[in-house]
């Protein structure tokens, strides 16, 4: 299979949150900023690239019916160290994004992608898939979080565009992340067929 | 692979293990770096809400059930102020810290808000510079101000508190926390037990006149 088409598959043919509408929970909870959906979204890919390598590495060793206990394990195993590493060498960053550390073990789109990706393919072929994907959903939240923060609170990436007294508070709260999800789910994929 | 009871059992307990033993590998070498980020930030914290100081002690205690950590800075031989850091559960979503400034006279220097959860562009306002909540209480003594029931209190509950824009919640919060870093504050400085922020009893007795005052001022 084409590299490049692993990747570009991940953000658009494949793209999570737009067309698997995989990890909702996150996607719905995370983005209520730009900068707080990017962070999550680049979370979420340093886990998913290294636990697709891994499961890709380990898939012909694990029984069938053991394999989704063992990639739980290996997931989370993966999460804990990420948030023990950027809490003791980059505890700026961890401030900021440290809430939604713990969340990536239940997000869908790794087990998703052990599953449907990982455990069939190349370990380098596993590794691009968790790149693409990642790019994807990074890309899918930053774009939420952005409209979500420029309709509900007036800024981008925090950065006051002073409508701020004009904007309906209702986008950075929960009914404005289903609005803005729903309609930027119709544009993507009317966009995307053509 | 085709699984028996023995490859299932021994396959899972070879990745438990080996998970489980990276993961101590790594909280060993973290560990160390993670407790001095902490105490640098909390220094960080220190220095934001305090005037220049030497050294700090501290001194932990208990309000409401709540752990409070009161720092006291010294510059040379004289204090140099008292920075609390107090909590509050009362937050739109949760827990908020925040770490008070006082000067040995009972002035608040400045407020730093070291945790908090709340609605983006709502009530994280009250981490920005010059926030209203920060504005109604800074370089202000605290006992000066008109208060319910002995306590701090935003305009909508009959304090003076500035409050957020539709954050009334998140006001609330900030004004909880800092009425719980006044009485450590108080109590450091006068020497006795803290009072409950809830009952407010004790204080409500020493600083009524005032309340009143303010009561007809309005």
């Amino acid at each position: 299979m084409n590299k490049l088409r692993i990747i570009l598959s991940g953000i658009i043919k494949n793209n999570p949150t737009f067309v698997l509408v995989l990890g909702m929970c996150p996607t719905l909870g995370t983005t209520t900023s730009a900068e707080n959906g990017m962070g999550m979204g680049l979370a979420t890919t340093a886990v998913l690239i290294m636990s697709n390598l891994v499961i890709s590495l380990i898939k012909n060793l694990i029984p069938d019916k053991v394999r989704i206990p063992a990639f739980i394990v290996v997931i989370a195993s993966f999460v804990t160290v990420i948030q023990m590493l950027m809490q003791a060498f980059v505890p700026a960053l961890y401030a900021s994004l440290g809430v939604f550390i713990p969340l990536i073990v239940v997000n869908c789109i790794i087990l998703g992608r052990a599953e449907a990706f990982a455990s069939k393919n190349s370990p380098f072929d596993s590794m691009l898939d968790g790149v693409g994907i990642g790019l994807g959903f990074t890309l899918s939240l930053t774009v939420i979080g952005s409209v979500r923060e420029i309709l509900g609170s007036g800024a981008i990436f925090g950065v006051n565009l002073g409508i701020a007294d004009y904007t309906p508070l209702i986008f950075v709260l929960a009914p404005g992340a289903f609005l803005v999800l729903g309609y930027l789910m119709v544009l993507f994929n009317k966009l995307a067929k053509k | 692979m085709k699984s028996t009871l023995v490859n299932m059992t021994a396959v899972l307990f070879g990745i438990t293990l080996v998970a489980s033993a990276g993961v101590g590998v790594v909280n060993m070498i973290t560990e160390e770096p993670i407790a001095l980020a902490k105490e640098a930030a909390t220094k960080e914290a220190l220095t934001q809400v305090l005037p220049p100081f030497d050294a700090t002690q501290s001194e932990e205690m208990t309000i409401d059930e709540l752990p409070i950590t009161v720092y006291t800075a010294t510059k040379g031989d004289a204090v140099a102020g008292y920075a609390v850091q107090t909590m509050t559960k009362q937050g739109f979503n949760g827990v908020v810290r925040l770490m008070v400034g006082f000067t040995p006279e009972g002035e608040v220097v400045n407020v730093n808000v070291l945790e908090q959860s709340e609605t983006p562009g709502l009530g994280t306002k009250m981490a920005d510079e010059g926030n209203p909540l920060l504005g109604s209480i800074q370089g202000q003594k605290l006992d000066a101000k008109k208060l319910v029931d002995g306590k701090l209190a935003v305009k909508k509950d009959g304090g003076d508190v500035d409050a957020l824009t539709a954050a009334t919640i998140s006001s609330r919060a900030y004004v909880d926390a800092v009425n719980r870093a006044w009485m450590a504050y108080k109590s450091v400085t006068t020497g006795t037990e803290p009072t409950d922020v809830a009952s407010g009893a004790s204080a409500a007795q020493t600083n009524e006149p005032k309340a009143q005052k303010g009561g007809t001022n309005e």
